[in-house]
């Protein structure tokens, strides 16, 4: 068990190393920074200076050794467009999308599970097959028609919430600007928590529909029936348990669906997160905050993930014993 | 010894008994009717289209914004213009065929990757394959979608916008191509790892059969349905894919428009209440994806032995 | 009085393009505190018979026709709720393996708790000292500690111990085992097979035994059914069926044990296999596989007669049979 937590330590410092390369590649060649520095109205001396006092002449592995020590120590840069450090940047922005991520993922949980469940126990009700067109409907449409629709009857038809940004919002412990504890802030945030919700609920229905119909075809549950045990205990105590730890692993995986979905749904409902940070770093070119932004976002993948497999680990007693996931 | 065990079952028994799957479902029936028809679209837009959307006359800014026949448009334009006066049902038609082209070109660049990597991982086995399926892994747990915009972006901010659009079909192909070849390479594999030990596997082996061609003439006809599967519902990921990324702006120029891009450029005006630019290729996407995620499913359920009574 | 009665029970699974039968026309009966043992390969539809009873069985499979009586209730026509007061408090399970049969993210403490209190309403305190008092009946030592531990803590012998803990619980009156030791080493098998037979002489519970081991009939069941492609082919005492076995399938599977082989010599296994599900042949199912066949074999079904010591289905038993008859017969007329 040891050895898989190193195992799995290890291999999130090797993604991790894999992805601030990459941005360090991105922020080298990515436009010119000695421009970005000075402009155009310098010597080609003084560029050259320049250029050799930033290190831009050292070899490629020093440059990147100096790059990766920078970012352990809390340095990547700083914005051209912003001319502010780049973490600071994306930490003005995090609040928005976590709140935007959480309010979804909740919404998800709360629809996904018993609908999920449903299905999987009344294999052949009637509502139990709408349920499984409804989520494979829901996988076919794509969040910006969602969107679309959404807005066009909540926002223009009809009026009754905002479509675009993210209303007021207070600062809660001196850092944290929240929309959750404004009513304008909760109306702003309606919307675009409901659309990333449902994209991502259908996943999760069918994962958990899957998950629990297995379960309820395996041998320890035909062995809690044989018990006379009550149904409500069989299902929710000896299936429904085993159901979810598939559901946590996958749920790690899909951290990387929701970072997309989450740009998608900033850029869509002009949410002022580090989605919609990112589409404009892109559109303008600014380096440093695009690769500042990769390392952040690949830094909570990583997190998310491998506390995934921990969680995993702790909540299941089957993998606690050594040799288990060879 | 069971004498079936010793011939290779053959790839058309297996399709036919596909097939035998989809007539027996309605709904499977009725999906694949549809991609067939999104397919013949596509192929036959040129002569479908009203209008031939290369022709400078296709965009007359005097015919901007025409609402649909049925609500008082103009008979000429069906599913009425854009703001730029382009007929609706002819972008429809050729941004279908631009979306079904990059959702097939990437599943074949996933399936080659994953047919070859799964077969040689699966086959030899060992530190080779530990390490494959190990990167497979890892490389999965990265979304598609993510990878995608952050190397599309990449792209887009280093080439600069207009030599991007010149490139972009081909970069998505590429992205979605590349992004998801494990899902093909852990099916392939799992297939050889059953097929393996059989024994029309060890009798072709013992007649001197060489390796590759006991791996694609003998153990690849066997994953032949699951494959199916697979490539279905990932045309229909790839197609949503393009069209999420069209949509963001990092993939089909608005002059070339696929379906997501033609979503994207009615977005704006749905505030001004000309709905149509943006609903129609909506609707148009909605059921495409819908059509091949119900055939996926079907097939699968049929393919899943549990599955199938349910 | 018997406990339970089957009467011509079949078993049927539903599929999209057909329906198969599994079980054809069992008839059997078990009596208050009987050993009855179920014997066949695997695929002889000896599992699905026991869960049939127990009304278990995976979908799409079905009792299509026949009744099962315990007591005075017809267990077919039950609901679910009804059912519920029957397993478990009357009829309780062992699974062949005690590694997919515990719930592996509940401790053995959970398990037997929520079974006790399914059926009695008592404190989750004196559910507990029930609890641990079965699992010393079953010789677990450190019976406290086990109760806390999870399932993949113990040993494979310790886990089918807790099983026949937890089906003992409730002083059940049918035991309906599948395969108990099959999953066991050799060592254990013996052991757990003892305490089985041990509980149940003690507690007066009626046994059913499903196996496809001889070794294991032998030393548990008074009686024997032999199933072969879901019919019963053969049935008798125990120790009559051993010592003289009538039909073919029964004489291959014990020439077929271990014990029977001379040493040096290679097993005599019944050549070919079992038919599976929807390609049951004509006639005899067994033909195929007889040394025996005749033609009348592969079109006609043999019908059970009681051949002085079993009761067979087997068209060899029954021309012996005539012979004889004819032969004493003849003897009357001289």
């Amino acid at each position: 068990m040891i050895g898989f937590i190193l195992r799995r330590l290890l291999q999130a410092v090797l993604v991790m190393l894999t992805i601030s390369f990459a941005s360090f590649v991105i922020q080298g060649k990515l436009g010119d920074p000695v421009t970005q520095m000075v402009g155009q109205n310098v010597t080609l001396a003084e560029r050259a200076q320049l250029t050799e006092s930033l290190g831009l002449n050292d070899p490629l592995l020093q440059q990147y050794a100096r790059y990766l020590s920078d970012a352990l120590s809390g340095d990547l840069g700083v914005s051209y467009y912003h001319k502010q450090a780049t973490l600071a940047v994306i930490g003005d922005r995090l609040p928005a999308t976590l709140e935007l991520s959480f309010c979804a993922l909740l919404i998800v949980l709360l629809t996904a599970t018993p609908l999920g469940v449903f299905a999987a126990i009344r294999p052949r009700h009637i509502l139990s097959r709408l349920i499984v067109i409804v989520s494979t409907l829901g996988l076919s449409v794509p969040i910006f028609v969602v969107a679309m629709f959404l807005v066009y009857f909540f926002a223009v038809e009809w009026q009754w919430l905002p479509s675009f940004g993210r209303g007021e919002t207070h600062l809660l412990f001196g850092f944290w600007s929240s929309g959750l504890v404004t009513k304008d802030g909760l109306q702003h945030l309606l919307l675009p928590s409901v659309s990333l919700a449902f994209v991502l609920a259908p996943i999760f229905v069918r994962l958990i529909r899957a998950q629990m119909l297995e379960e309820l075809d395996s041998d320890y549950v035909r062995y809690a029936w044989s018990k006379g045990i009550p149904a409500h205990r069989v299902y929710f105590v000896h299936a429904l348990k085993n159901t979810m730890l598939p559901v946590i692993t996958v749920g790690g995986i899909q951290v990387g669906t929701l970072i997309a979905y989450t740009i998608l749904t900033e850029t869509i409902f002009q949410w002022p997160g580090m989605g919609l940070l990112f589409m404009e770093a892109v559109s303008r070119v600014d380096a440093p905050l695009i690769s500042a932004y990769l390392i952040v976002v690949g830094l909570i993948f990583v997190l998310i993930n491998t506390l995934v497999d921990l969680i995993y680990l702790w909540v299941n007693p089957r993998v606690r014993i050594p040799g288990y996931g060879q | 010894m069971n004498m079936f065990e010793r011939q290779p079952p053959t790839a058309p028994t297996r399709l036919s008994h596909l097939w035998g799957a989809i007539k027996s479902d309605k709904l499977a029936l009725l999906a694949l009717c549809i991609f067939s028809f999104y397919c013949l679209v596509a192929l036959l837009a040129p002569f479908l289209a009203p209008y031939d959307i290369d022709n400078p006359a296709f965009m007359d800014l005097i015919n901007g914004e025409l609402p649909p026949v049925w609500l008082g448009g103009d008979a000429a334009f069906f599913l009425g213009t854009d703001v730029q006066g382009r007929d609706i049902l002819s972008s429809i038609l050729y941004g279908t065929r631009l979306s079904l082209t990059i959702g097939i070109g990437a599943v074949l660049i996933q399936l080659c990757l994953g047919i070859c990597i799964g077969l040689l991982s699966g086959y030899l086995g060992g530190k080779l394959d530990a390490f494959l399926m190990r990167y497979a892994d890892i490389q999965l747990s990265f979304s598609t979608m993510m990878v995608a915009i952050v190397v599309l972006a990449v792209f887009q901010s280093m080439f600069g916008g207009a030599a991007y659009q010149q490139l972009a079909m081909l970069m998505l192909i590429l992205v979605l191509g590349v992004a998801e070849w494990p899902i093909f390479a852990r099916m392939v594999r799992a297939g050889v790892l059953a097929e393996k030990d059989k024994e029309y596997v060890d009798a072709a082996r013992i007649l001197g059969v060489s390796r590759s061609r006991i791996m694609f003439r003998h153990i690849l006809p066997n994953t032949v349905s699951p494959l199916m599967v697979i490539i279905t519902i990932q045309i229909a990921n790839a197609i949503v894919a393009e069209a999420a990324l069209s949509f963001l702006g990092l993939g089909m120029p608005p002059s070339q428009p696929s379906l997501g891009a033609l979503i994207a450029s009615g977005f704006d005006y749905i505030f001004a209440g000309a709905w149509w630019i943006a609903v129609f290729p909506s609707i148009t996407l909605v059921i495409l994806i819908f059509a091949m995620n119900l055939l996926g499913d079907s097939l699968r359920d049929h393919l899943n032995p549990n599955g199938g009574w349910r | 009085m018997a406990l339970l009665t089957v009467e011509h029970l079949q078993v049927d699974f539903r599929l999209r393009q057909q329906t198969l039968t599994a079980l054809y026309d069992i008839s059997f009966t078990l009596s208050p505190g009987e050993r009855l043992a179920i014997v066949g390969e695997s695929g002889a539809g000896k599992s699905l018979l026991g869960y049939a009873i127990v009304n278990l069985l995976r979908q799409p499979g079905y009792i299509s026709a026949g009744a099962i009586h315990f007591h005075e209730q017809n267990l077919t026509k039950l609901g679910s709720r009804q059912w519920q007061q029957i397993r478990g408090k009357k009829i309780a399970m062992i699974f062949q393996d005690p590694m997919v049969t515990l719930n592996p993210v509940l401790t053995v403490g959970e398990q037997m708790v929520e079974a006790i209190r399914a059926h009695q309403k008592i404190s989750a305190q004196a559910a507990k000292q029930l609890a641990i008092h079965k699992l010393s009946q079953v010789k677990i030592s450190a019976a406290e500690q086990r109760f806390e531990q999870y399932p993949h803590e113990l040993s494979g012998g310790m886990r089918q111990r807790v099983v026949i803990a937890i089906a003992m619980l409730l002083n059940p009156e049918i035991l309906i085992a599948d395969e108990p030791t099959t999953a066991l080493d050799v060592t254990i098998q013996a052991q757990i097979l003892h305490l089985l037979k041990q509980l149940c002489e003690e507690q007066g519970v009626a046994l059913i035994l499903i196996t496809h081991d001889f070794g294991v009939v032998s030393r548990i069941a008074e009686r024997t059914l032999v199933m072969y492609a879901g019919r019963i082919v053969e049935r008798g005492p125990t120790l009559e069926i051993i010592n003289d076995p009538q039909h073919p399938y029964t004489q291959g599977l014990l020439n077929a044990l271990p014990q029977m082989a001379l040493a040096g010599q290679r097993l005599n296994q019944i050549p070919g296999h079992m038919p599976s599900l929807g390609e049951h042949p004509s006639g005899c199912a067994f033909h195929p596989r007889c040394p025996y066949a005749t033609e009348k074999c592969r079109w006609q079904r043999p019908r059970p007669i009681y051949s002085g010591i079993s009761t067979v289905a087997c068209f060899a038993i029954e021309e012996l049979l005539a012979e004889t008859n004819l032969e004493e017969g003849d003897d009357n007329h001289d």
